[in-house]
């Protein structure tokens, strides 16, 4: 009998239970925090909250938001809730947008984290016999540890092949007999994209599933990737700050990721006021880390936009679910005002068919914001006559017109002219002095 | 009748062109006749080419967009009036061109017109009966 859940004690708990356990756990971290913080202890204070008065998981509301900058401010270690000789890893952000931000477990942050992909495992598919191929970067960055250390829990068989180097990727693919394929959606349309070029007949691999993660990425580019690869492809949710992947995951319903919540407690808010919305209303993301040791966030917004569904779920899960993020609200752009996502951009053209290598430039001419959008020209949609190509290029802009409510100017480019990721996409240059 | 013309989407990029080139230098492939329909930011490089097979295998190989186009081939007498004779047939029964280029036979005083047309079975037809003479593809690979 395959298991279907890896822990239905806390996946699928009765939500009086399941509150009772988020309940004590919140006041223990922030007894903890207030204890151990200065930094918390200071805000507290200055908020005139003692940890006395948290006395459920409705009092969340009270405590003050975590963001990224304060873990900027304190960086390396001054957010940490344990001395040294309790931590027994470190990962890292890369710090591409500034100072990186630091994260450190210790033996039970390290169970909660690998509990959580565990689970995403499971809930994809993942057997005990299975070859786990993983494809996301080893080091600082969380995804290659956080999947291998998942694998290895469910009794599976981890690959360690980490990113890059396409070709041995396909090799081991086909060698090996991966089951179930882990990395960035970018990098598995990428791998599907040198299999087809290499004329590698996916169809006749054992792969069956994919977990993917780390950026947003749209439901036609998991339409594309389930396509080139000819599997099933299932998102995967997290953060470094809070654990790595395996915050939330998909189940075989792909109605939402199932949301860890016994360790990650979940709140959607309004950017703006800090309000918290009501269920099914996008706004920012917001998780307390009532399960973690080292490094116990209290409401650390994660800028990322989405909304929470709390019905039963199909699959038998009663943990809450979180939408497909829409996007960063750093990663927003703002166009003549509009705001405008890069995976909107990535949802129109990959609906139509256009493969999804995409660059989107941003400018400003004249004080007036411009876009254009470069697509690849694939080998399928090229025709020989310049009418054609312009009225494909005026089709996807009237397209984009209606989905993002804003011009954009289209481009074609060359077949392989664009960037291929092996990690994380970089697909907006935003050229405005602003 | 029908002969196989290259079409390559080639981005409006200094070098390009050598890049392009040089893939078919480095094959052995010999050109035969070329143009170019150029726009802001692309153009598309159509050629005719003794090995059209071997020619869109190396392309591919390197990364080029490249598609096989079917047009025809005209040869007409070296003076004037004989392309409006060929183009007048055409528009008498309407049959579009899309675009065409030419080039001389230095060996005989015989010009060649590629056509690129909506309906080459009709197009075909037409030419024929009016007495223009059509190259094979054979005679155009190996000019």
């Amino acid at each position: 009998m395959e298991r279907q859940y890896f822990q239905p004690e806390y996946e699928c708990a009765d939500r009086e239970v399941l509150r009772d356990i988020q309940s004590k756990r919140l006041q223990e971290l922030v007894k903890r925090c207030y204890e151990k913080i200065p930094f918390y202890r200071k805000k507290l204070d200055e908020m005139g909250i003692k940890p006395e008065d948290i006395k459920s998981i409705d009092d969340i509301s009270k405590l003050p938001f975590t963001y990224k900058d304060d873990l900027r401010d304190n960086y390396p270690f001054g957010l940490f809730a344990v001395d040294k000789d309790e931590i027994i890893r470190i990962h890292a952000s890369s710090g591409t947008t500034g100072t990186p931000t630091v994260v450190g477990y210790t033996v039970h942050d390290l169970e909660t984290w690998t509990n959580g992909t565990a689970r995403a495992l499971i809930a994809a598919g993942a057997k005990k016999d299975d070859f786990i191929h993983i494809s996301y970067g080893y080091g600082l960055f969380t995804g290659g540890l956080g999947l291998h250390y998942g694998a290895e829990r469910i009794g599976a068989t981890a690959i360690p092949v980490s990113s890059g180097n396409t070709a041995r990727q396909i090799q081991i693919l086909q060698d090996f007999g991966s089951d179930i394929l882990c990395c960035t959606p970018s990098y598995a349309a990428h791998i599907g994209e040198v299999c087809r070029d290499m004329g590698v007949d996916t169809s006749k691999l054992p792969l069956r599933a994919g977990i993917f993660g780390a950026e947003p990425w749209s439901e036609g580019m998991r339409e594309q990737i389930e396509r080139l690869l000819n599997i099933k492809a299932y998102d995967i949710y997290g953060l470094s700050e809070i654990a790595g992947p395996g915050v939330a995951y998909e189940c075989c319903e792909q109605n939402g990721m199932h949301i860890c919540e016994d360790y990650f407690y979940p709140e959607v808010i309004d950017p703006d006021t800090g309000e918290v919305l009501p269920d099914g209303e996008y706004g920012e993301l917001v998780f307390t880390c009532i399960g973690k040791e080292a490094l116990p966030l209290m409401r650390y917004r994660t800028r990322d936009i989405s909304m929470l569904i709390r019905e039963k779920c199909a699959c038998g899960r009663t943990a809450v679910r979180m939408a497909k993020p829409r996007g960063r609200t750093d990663d927003m752009l703002i166009i003549r005002g509009v705001n405008v996502f890069p995976s909107q951009i990535e949802y129109v053209l990959t609906k139509l068919g256009m493969e999804p290598n995409y660059l989107i430039v941003v400018d400003r001419v004249n004080n007036l914001d411009t876009i254009e959008v470069q697509v690849e020209m694939s080998q399928s949609s090229f025709s020989d006559s310049v009418k054609e190509i312009e009225a494909k290029e005026r089709m996807i802009a009237s397209e984009l017109h209606s989905a993002l409510n804003i011009s954009a100017k289209v481009k074609l480019v060359e077949h392989k002219s664009l960037a291929r990721f092996e990690g994380k996409a970089k697909r907006v240059i935003d050229n405005r002095k602003i | 009748m029908l002969i196989e013309q290259l079409s390559i989407f080639v981005e409006n990029k200094k070098g390009r062109l050598a890049e392009v080139t040089g893939i078919l230098a480095k094959h052995n492939v010999d050109i035969r006749a070329l143009c170019i329909a150029d726009t802001t930011d692309y153009g598309i490089l159509r050629l005719i080419v003794d090995k059209p097979g071997v020619a869109v295998e190396c392309l591919k190989e390197e990364g080029l967009t490249v598609s096989l186009t079917k047009v025809i081939a005209i040869a007409i007498p070296d003076t004037p009036g004989s392309l409006y004779k060929a183009v007048d047939l055409l528009a008498k029964h309407d049959i579009a061109v899309e675009y065409m280029y030419a080039f001389l036979n230095p060996k005989k005083d015989t010009a060649f017109v590629i056509l690129r047309v909506e309906d080459n079975e009709k197009a075909i037809k037409v030419l024929t009966d009016g007495g223009v003479a059509l190259m094979k593809s054979e005679e155009m690979y190996t000019l």
